[in-house]
């Protein structure tokens, strides 16, 4: 399985990305923002960072460079594409994905460890999955919560394209267990022909009981599959 | 001839301003932790403050109209969230 993760200025979880690729077995490209073409990819990874240093808006400046449109037409086309954190930010801002990722509620940074639940494990982002277990995935981000319109709420619940939810570690879905203020404790969000995936927590940081837990790597090896 | 470009280049510069604002439904936690702030420091009678952008944009064009389509695009481009955010411009 080839991957690329798309490299901007201002990204930093890159390598963390890499590293989690090529322990899965990935072949891995990385790829600068200026380039004009792709190599040929079955998954674009956009990584976390914070692109161009947050100017304008999150992901704002970086939804607009060169590569970006060959990542569009690779994305119609039916590649996989995989947005963390600013990489979420970034593919709403490119219009791939609906919605918006406004301040957190409390204006705070946040950087923890925090519980999401598999809402969908039928898409091949998440198979490997059992429905509705319960990750600790880690978060850190400042714009990470999800904004959208009445409409599109519907579509994401009616088309079933929440992948992940915040909850607490028995699994309940709360205001108690929403860290950011987003919409319904959004965490992860598919396109509607679900191989697109945005998502606030990084699971390349949890591949590795040494640094974490393992609980990311079931999200590759589904992409493996 | 110096002077007559600079006088040319005077004419063909349009200035614009464009205020973003976050939508009337949309949370606005800066503004309020703002207007938090004010009324502790005794501005009791202060109702509600919102939080925005501004920008201010020359062009180099003499129609005003066709100027005002550009600042529009690049409003709706680029400058302007519009899930969130509405825009107002303004000749300056």
């Amino acid at each position: 399985m080839k991957s690329s993760v798309i490299v901007f200025p201002g990204s930093n979880c890159d390598r963390d990305i890499a590293v989690a690729l090529e322990k899965m077995q990935f072949k891995n490209k990385m790829v600068w923002h200026k380039e004009t073409s792709l190599p040929k990819s079955d998954l674009i990874v956009i990584p976390g960072g914070f692109s161009y240093g947050d100017y304008l808006r999150s992901g704002a400046i970086a939804g607009k460079s060169l590569i970006i449109s060959e990542v569009i037409k690779a994305a119609n086309s039916g590649c996989l594409i995989l947005g963390i954190c600013n990489g979420f930010q970034i593919l709403t801002e490119t219009g791939l994905l609906k919605g918006t990722l406004l301040r957190n509620k409390n204006l705070k940074f946040i950087n923890k460890d925090v519980n999401i639940k598999v809402l969908n494990n039928k898409s091949k982002f998440t198979s490997k999955y059992k429905l509705n277990q319960v990750l600790k995935i880690n978060i850190a981000h400042n714009e990470g919560n999800y904004f959208t319109n009445e409409k599109h709420l519907t579509e994401l619940n009616t088309e079933r394209l929440i992948a992940f939810k915040y909850c607490d570690k028995n699994g309940n879905i709360n205001e108690n267990s929403n860290p950011n203020g987003a919409i319904d404790n959004i965490a992860g969000i598919f396109n509607s022909k679900k191989n697109i995936l945005g998502m606030m927590p990084h699971p390349e940081r949890m591949i590795d009981n040494m640094i974490s837990n393992t609980d990311g790597v079931n999200l590759f090896s589904s992409l493996l599959n | 001839m110096v002077e007559l470009s600079l006088l040319n280049s005077r004419k063909n510069k349009l200035k614009f301003s464009i205020i973003v604002t976050l939508k009337k439904e949309v949370l606005d936690p800066q503004g309020k932790v703002v207007q938090n702030t004010l009324n502790n420091l005794g501005m009791g009678n202060l109702k509600d403050i919102r939080q925005g952008k501004y920008f201010e944009i020359e062009i180099d064009e003499i129609d005003q109209s066709l100027a005002e389509k550009k600042v529009t695009q690049m409003c709706e481009k680029l400058l302007v969230n519009l899930i969130i955010e509405d825009y107002k411009i303004n000749k300056i």
